[in-house]
């Protein structure tokens, strides 16, 4: 036993199966998060049936999803269609081995880190390619024409935006660019007396873009393609899209922490007196006033019934156990990383939600402009101007 | 032992990969199987300690290249091609050619097997504190000019395809 606890493959194999393991359930909590949020933003409620205000909701879909039955075209090109789909869940699982949770939760550094995850995002293309082409039907293939199209063209500013990024902390390992981070007491996106601010907005578009999310949905637009390249598709496979959507969302979203927010680090990590405040009190304070927040929905239970009321009470206790617990000192330390870095990719997922819920889909040639026209080229004068600063 | 494992199954990606991709009457089917054998050629790469060789083959060639290919692939008439001929008449002129150089390899990989022996991987500095920075140290100080010439010739093939594309500029 203790011999398998100190091989050096252990850590990483336990983390990649406890990441494997969690994800599905995790994507499942975005969707219901994204649902949750947009409700609110056209002012409804969202799923409030399955479990109090719908938190069983993900779980419910997923039996769904696996019971569905699962059809292929007759015309389709079956062994392709089969494999399609699991190319991007495959790809974008794999992305997670290079990103640094925390300073120990880490399934490997390698001195491409950041190569490997825009090769993977490259690589998940194919599975919508793939996918569109060998559904043998017409919105699917043109989902996937346009999907190619985008895909290659803010694959460019996306390379650009990180360029920026990578020539400041002057390695392509993950963890190293973290450390870099606290070197220079600076998260990249204020460095260069703020001008790295312009790399960090081209990569957020791009990322939206790569990720294909609204307002650049167009390999899906619903209005016009059906569901684009996902239109023939049900069930299980359909749901590894959906997998990967969320999965790629999460890793390009800590992709980005990584290199503009300082990863696992806490807002001015140099600064000693901030310690306490911002590692113990913070996440103390968010999650008392989650557990608060979980008491207050008690009242407003739509189908109210006592084991709801009694369910959600259990949520807000835990809630407020998970805060307590940041006060134990050997506990804070082994977590606070973690917390941070997952805080952080949450605003940026959010802030994809919010971009969702208020922006209307571009149309097709507005997107080749925006790409080609705006967002490379100001990528290129970022990796000019940041050259030259970083030199000073 | 598990690098010679994995040699040998991403020797057998590249060259099925390869033989697939021409035997195959379906171009996008074709394409695809270009794939694997990139793929293979990524993990020997890897293989060899040359993470950056095998992110970029990834990024460029599966990423960019065969991309670009499938998307063309995909909008031509796949009914029409399947019935085409796949040889042309100077197919036994390849065969010849094809024979020949199996013959040459053949010999030459008798006489001298012994030699073949790669032997261990060298421990050079490069190896073990990671070999991307030295590329870039080496890329833009010694083969500076070189690479500079390679920007500006893939700049004029860009202006050219857009000439050659456009009708009216």
């Amino acid at each position: 036993m203790e011999s398998i606890v100190q091989h050096p493959l252990f850590t990483p194999v336990v983390i990649t199966l406890v990441i494997v393991g969690l994800f599905p359930l995790l994507a499942g909590y975005i969707v219901l998060l994204e649902r949750k949020v947009l409700a609110d933003m056209q002012v409804r409620l969202g799923p409030m049936r399955v479990g109090p205000h719908g938190i069983l909701q993900p779980i419910a879909d997923a039996v769904k999803l696996l019971a569905k039955e699962d059809v292929i075209p007759a015309a389709a090109d079956r062994a392709l269609f089969w494999l399609a789909p699991v190319i991007p869940a495959f790809t974008a699982l794999t992305a997670f081995a290079v990103l640094p949770f925390s300073e120990y939760i880490v399934v490997t550094d390698v001195n491409v880190g950041l190569l490997v995850i825009s090769a993977m995002s490259a690589v998940g293309v194919l599975g919508i390619i793939v996918g569109g082409w060998s559904s043998n039907s017409h919105y699917p293939l043109l989902g996937a024409l346009r999907s190619s199209a985008q895909l290659v063209s803010y694959e460019v500013a996306l390379a650009l935006a990180l360029i920026c990024g990578v020539m400041t902390a002057g390695t392509l390992s993950m963890v190293e660019i973290v450390e870099r981070q606290l070197e220079r007491q600076i998260w990249f996106v204020f460095d260069h007396y703020g001008l790295m601010i312009i790399p960090f907005m081209v990569f957020l578009i791009a990322a939206i873009a790569e990720t294909n999310r609204l307002p650049f949905d167009l390999p899906e637009a619903e209005s016009e393609l059906v569901a684009g390249f996902m239109t023939e598709y049900s069930g299980f496979r359909w749901a590894l899209y959906f997998l990967a959507e969320y999965a790629s969302i999460f890793v390009i979203g800590g992709a980005g922490v990584t290199l503009f927010w300082g990863g696992w680090l806490r807002p001015f990590p140099n600064v000693a007196w901030l310690e306490w405040p911002l590692n113990v009190a913070f996440p103390l304070v968010l999650f008392l006033a989650g557990g608060a927040g979980c008491f207050w929905l008690t009242k407003r239970l739509m189908p109210f019934s006592r084991w709801r009321a009694i369910f959600m009470a259990v949520i807000a206790v835990t809630l407020v156990i998970t805060g307590l617990v940041f006060l134990i000192p050997a506990v804070n330390r082994a977590v606070i990383g973690l917390f941070w870095f997952l805080l952080k990719v949450g605003v940026i997922v959010y802030l994809m939600i919010w971009i969702r819920g208020t922006f209307p889909r571009f149309r097709y040639d507005q997107l080749m402009s925006i790409g080609w026209k705006y967002l490379i080229p100001i990528g290129m004068g970022a990796v000019l101007v940041n050259a030259v600063v970083g030199m000073l | 032992m598990a690098d010679t494992i994995l040699f040998y199954i991403f020797a057998a990606f590249v060259l099925g990969g390869g033989v697939l991709t021409v035997t195959r009457r379906n171009s996008v089917h074709s394409a695809l199987w270009l794939i694997v054998s990139l793929l293979g050629t990524a993990g020997l790469f890897l293989l060899r300690q040359a993470e950056f060789l095998f992110a970029v083959q990834i990024i460029l060639y599966i990423g960019g290249v065969v991309l670009l290919i499938l998307f063309v692939v995909m909008l031509v008439n796949l009914d029409e091609t399947a019935r085409l001929r796949q040889f042309n008449k100077a197919w036994w002129v390849a065969l010849a050619c094809a024979v020949v150089v199996g013959i040459e390899i053949w010999y030459v990989l008798n006489r001298g097997l012994e030699t073949l022996e790669p032997g261990e991987a060298p421990q050079t500095a490069a190896t073990i504190e990671g070999n991307t920075e030295r590329l870039a140290d080496v890329l833009f100080s010694e083969y500076l000019l070189p690479f500079e010439i390679a920007s500006l010739l893939l700049l004029v093939a860009i202006v050219g395809s857009v000439v050659m594309a456009k009708k009216r500029i």
